[in-house]
């Protein structure tokens, strides 16, 4: 029935030094619908691919706004990502209430990884099961942070995270050269792209399963606020995929000609 | 005047006979955290163009009594801001306890401390209006002095009840009173900030301690500067007043030894 008897609870190491509760608990993660999160030199953006769980269901929200410089995007157990969300929510509106700043996004990242990992040495606790992408501004510029339920964190200039996220990071890893001098529009397209790259056969991003978040420095180094687009405000953002990803085949074309 | 404390504010025996010491509370909760104790005068600051001077005497008095003299009542808090503080000085030094922590603390992020004097003075008078609330004040007025998030000069006061003012120059304690009309004087509400060179605003401070050492018997003629610019913080704090003149001591009646 077990598959060994070392994942009982999460605070028990086996004789290979592995913890698999939080093993587990990534595979939660893997199992979430992809998102992807990218940064250039003034902005960071998050995009996800929204799931719903029937036809005549809504669709599981995958980016929330955690305050006007910061949003996050979850992959996992979404019940998780808002308690987690909730708790950075208090701890941003804090910040702003007792010193007036918005919260440097390290931190906040730094608070979300301690708590994690308290659940992973704590007898009777579970941990988290939701992979974060957490994207934001602070006087030192656009940052993108990775967090994982076993309390890791990482910054990133480029991540995927979520089911077929492998995809994604391979289309991120070949062009992060152009990802790290685009302009903020062309980085939403490469967050797409990225996207798409994770889609099954069937599959295509609509107005309907897609979720874009931005977040950067506007030209008068002010904070650009975090930006949700979803539904309708998709429409522009998707025709100019459609565009870049035609005019990328036709060249595709061009060139088999020539050899 | 008797030099005993439970007299200090209180109507005087010749005037108003004997005072009933059945008012004086003799037993009852703890009060002694509800007074200040040791305590330092007046702070003044002056914005300049592409800074802020402040300035406070070195002198932390016991009641009239000038027991220290080399007391530094501006403190630095990491490169971005001075405060400047008068009233308790064990106050002065808890508060200065809290700035150091919080320095420590931010120091662990990756970027360092990015707590300007804005977010300093935030703090520190939200700090004050929760000690009031429980009716445990910490007996201080502070002046911060930096520079806030869009890079300007940046001068701003909270005192022991929470509130919080700024204005191009302000003074707290017995300078309220003596060193903001001079101030005023020289640098009117229709004078820019940016006319104001340091210079300007150094000579300003110095003629107001000038004039607080003449007339504010709880100050010293030893005091402390501090100028903070884009460049940094400069904090110079053995100064001494220099050509006083007490000439117009000699005009003036209504107490000491003499008969009208």
């Amino acid at each position: 029935m077990f598959r060994n008897n070392y994942d009982n609870d999460a605070v028990t190491f086996s004789p290979q030094g592995r913890i698999f509760q939080v093993e587990y608990a990534q595979e939660a993660v893997k199992q979430g619908s992809v998102v992807v999160g990218l940064v250039n030199k003034t902005h960071a953006v998050l995009v996800g691919l929204k799931r719903n769980a029937e036809e005549l269901s809504s669709y599981q929200k995958k980016i929330i706004e955690i305050d006007s410089h910061m949003g996050v995007a979850i992959a996992g157990l979404a019940s998780d990502a808002r308690v987690l969300s909730n708790y950075m929510k208090q701890q941003s509106l804090g910040s702003r209430m007792t010193y007036g700043r918005p919260i440097p996004v390290d931190r906040i990242v730094t608070q979300i990884a301690d708590r994690a990992q308290l659940n992973t040495q704590q007898y009777g606790k579970r941990p988290y099961g939701v992979g974060l992408l957490v994207a934001g501004v602070d006087e030192a510029g656009p940052h993108l942070f990775e967090f994982q339920p076993s309390g890791m964190i990482h910054e990133m200039v480029a991540c995927a995270i979520g089911a077929r996220s492998q995809m994604a990071r391979t289309y991120l890893e070949r062009n992060l050269e152009q990802i790290s001098t685009s302009s903020r529009d062309e980085l939403i397209t490469h967050g797409l792209r990225a996207l798409k790259e994770t889609l099954s056969q069937d599959k295509e991003l609509t107005v309907d399963n897609t979720s874009v978040g931005v977040v950067g420095q506007g030209a008068t180094g002010k904070t650009e606020s975090f930006k949700l687009y979803e539904g309708q405000q998709l429409v522009p953002l998707l025709e100019v995929l459609e565009q870049s990803d035609s005019a990328e085949t036709r060249e595709e074309e061009t060139m088999e000609v020539d050899s | 005047m008797n030099h005993f404390p439970e007299s200090w504010g209180r109507p005087r025996d010749d005037i108003y006979g004997t005072y009933n010491p059945a008012y004086l509370q003799s037993t009852g909760p703890k009060a002694h955290t509800q007074s200040p104790a040791v305590t330092g005068t007046s702070v003044i600051a002056v914005k300049f163009n592409g800074g802020v001077a402040i300035a406070a005497d070195n002198l932390a008095s016991y009641g009239s009594l000038a027991r220290f003299t080399d007391v530094k009542r501006l403190r630095k808090f990491s490169d971005t801001a001075v405060v400047g503080f008068s009233g308790d000085v064990s106050d002065m030094q808890y508060m200065d306890r809290l700035l150091e922590s919080i320095d420590i603390r931010e120091n662990y992020s990756t970027h360092g401390n990015m707590l300007n004097a804005k977010n300093l003075h935030t703090y520190l008078s939200k700090v004050l209006y929760k000690r009031r609330s429980e009716f445990n004040p910490l007996w201080n007025h502070i002046l911060v002095v930096g520079f806030d998030g869009d890079k300007k000069p940046f001068l701003s006061s909270a005192d022991l009840l929470g509130t919080t003012y700024s204005a191009p120059h302000l003074a707290t304690g017995f300078g309220a009173h003596l060193a903001v009309p001079i101030l005023r004087r020289l640098f009117p509400e229709d004078r820019p900030t940016e006319d104001i060179t340091k210079e300007d605003a150094v000579k300003a401070l110095r003629e107001c301690l000038k004039v607080l050492w003449y007339r504010d018997a709880r100050s010293l003629d030893k005091y402390s500067l501090a100028i903070i610019t884009e460049e940094g913080v400069e904090i110079k704090e053995d100064q001494r007043l220099e050509n006083q003149s007490w000439a117009f001591a000699e005009t003036i009646r209504g107490y000491g030894a003499q008969v009208v």
